[in-house]
């Protein structure tokens, strides 16, 4: 369980970063290192040379731009999880970081790290897509930001062209007063890789019907998804359980899921389906002022 | 690459390979065996260390990362030689060590709990060391261990006199 030796430079600049990138194909970021240094450690990953990007001021760091929480690359899960701005405008981000590892890998994890690594059932990435996030990259050639669903395309596998490092990502805030989440997961032990997870975020106007509603499942497939066809439906309801329960079996039957030795394509649909509808209930009861 | 690090208290100056582990390095540099390495990638927990206080993975860090930040292991929390610091005493006391090789990180864990909460409940116990493994599964009396350490420390923080107990 030892690394295969590597070069390691600690760039000064975002710039500088770019400069290392282009000149080796084989270079590789590394910042908070919770999922990179068991991959290089079991050796699936064999970079010539590590960048760390973990203390650069620049990708650091979380604020409200136009519409949006930036949330910097490398701001650690635990530094998110325990900020004011994801408290109040990101309600679903700080649903889900609790379930994000253990705390201890919280604290040197970063949000940044999560998304470029893509791991299907992870919890960032599932909000990230869920709210269509808006994921921003720099490379010598220049700055460029694709939506969460064109970077996400399989288990760890984006669309980060070489070269490229990830800097923030920009996630939208409802602006709505009444807005709920709900987020549920199954694995076999708690903070374990999810077999399926769900999220949900709604918005209710004062007579309690849905104005505004993103449902996303990971672990599921090869990527997370939303559920587009389901929300545009639930828009205008009151979000009974009958309501949600059939638009959640609108999207369900489109839903690729894979079987592995933890759970078979047909238990994850299922579980998929109940969990989804949950996540609706649960985001409309807190919406609604009935439970957190 | 030489890197100078500050471990309990104290700043080193040593030689690794980038490769190295912040784990590797505390034993084979500075031999300080109380971290342990059990699984080397980041699933058990058994090397934890505190980096600024925090609870973190010393497999899963390298020593040329690890500058600049104060690394507190096991062998920093005993204040004197021979004597046990509130929590390692609380853990003798209820049994919470078997086989004692997920003991330090334990110890250290309920260390960084304590310092921000000094009156945690059950569960918060719980979310805390559950990045920790226990193969002897004896988390019963290692919950119990750091209850008994908390309420100790609150104990030892309060006004002497007849109010309290």
């Amino acid at each position: 369980m030892k690394p295969a030796p590597f070069e390691y430079v600690r760039p000064d600049s975002l710039e500088e970063t770019c400069a290392l990138l282009a000149a080796d194909d084989d270079a590789r970021i590394i910042a908070g290192g919770q999922t990179l240094v068991p991959m290089l450690a079991m050796r699936l990953a064999r970079p010539t040379r590590l960048v760390d990007i973990l203390r650069l001021r620049e990708l650091n760091g979380i604020r409200e731009d136009g519409g949006a929480i930036v949330i910097g690359a490398a701001t650690r899960q635990a530094d998110a999880e325990g900020h004011s701005l994801v408290a109040a405008r990101l309600p679903l981000l700080a649903k889900v970081l609790p379930w994000v590892g253990h705390p201890p890998t919280r604290n040197r994890g970063t949000v940044g790290g999560s998304i470029a690594h893509a791991d299907p059932s992870a919890e960032i990435p599932l909000v990230s897509v869920t709210l269509g996030a808006e994921i921003v990259l720099r490379s010598e050639a220049g700055v460029e930001a694709m939506s969460a669903d064109e970077f996400f395309i399989g288990p760890m596998v984006t669309a980060i062209p070489m070269g490229a490092c990830l800097t923030e990502v920009r996630l939208p805030v409802w602006t709505a007063k009444r807005v709920g989440v709900g987020f549920h997961e199954i694995s076999a032990r708690r903070s374990d890789f999810a077999f399926v997870s769900a999220a949900a975020q709604v918005a209710l106007d004062t007579a309690g019907t849905c104005t505004q509603c993103a449902i996303g499942v990971g672990g599921a497939g090869d990527r997370p998804v939303r559920f587009d066809g389901a929300s545009a439906a639930l828009v205008g309801t009151k979000l009974s359980n009958k309501d949600i329960e059939d638009a959640v079996n609108m999207d369900i039957g489109q839903l690729e899921t894979m079987s592995d030795l933890h759970a078979s394509a047909d238990y994850r649909r299922r579980v998929a389906a109940v969990l989804a509808c949950r996540a609706v209930g649960d985001a409309r009861d807190s919406a609604l002022g009935l439970s957190s | 690459m030489k890197v100078e690090l500050t471990v309990n208290g104290e700043s080193r100056l040593t030689e690794v390979e980038p490769r190295k582990s912040l784990l590797d390095c505390l034993r084979d540099n500075f031999n300080l065996n109380g971290a342990h390495a059990g699984c080397e990638h980041g699933v058990c927990g058994a090397c934890t260390v505190l980096v600024d206080g925090q609870p973190v993975r010393s497999c899963l860090m390298f020593a040329v990362q690890a500058d600049g930040y104060a690394i507190t292991t096991i062998e920093g929390l005993t204040p004197a030689p021979g004597e046990l610091s509130v929590i390692q005493d609380a853990f003798c006391e209820t049994h919470g060590m078997q086989c004692g090789y997920c003991t330090p990180a334990m110890v250290l864990t309920a260390h960084a709990l304590l310092q921000r909460n000094a009156a945690p409940t059950r569960e918060e116990i719980v979310e805390s060391i559950s990045g920790n493994i226990c193969r002897c599964t004896g988390y019963g009396q290692i919950v119990e261990a750091i209850a008994l350490a908390a309420d100790r420390l609150s104990r030892a923080n309060a006004p002497q006199g007849g109010a309290v107990r």
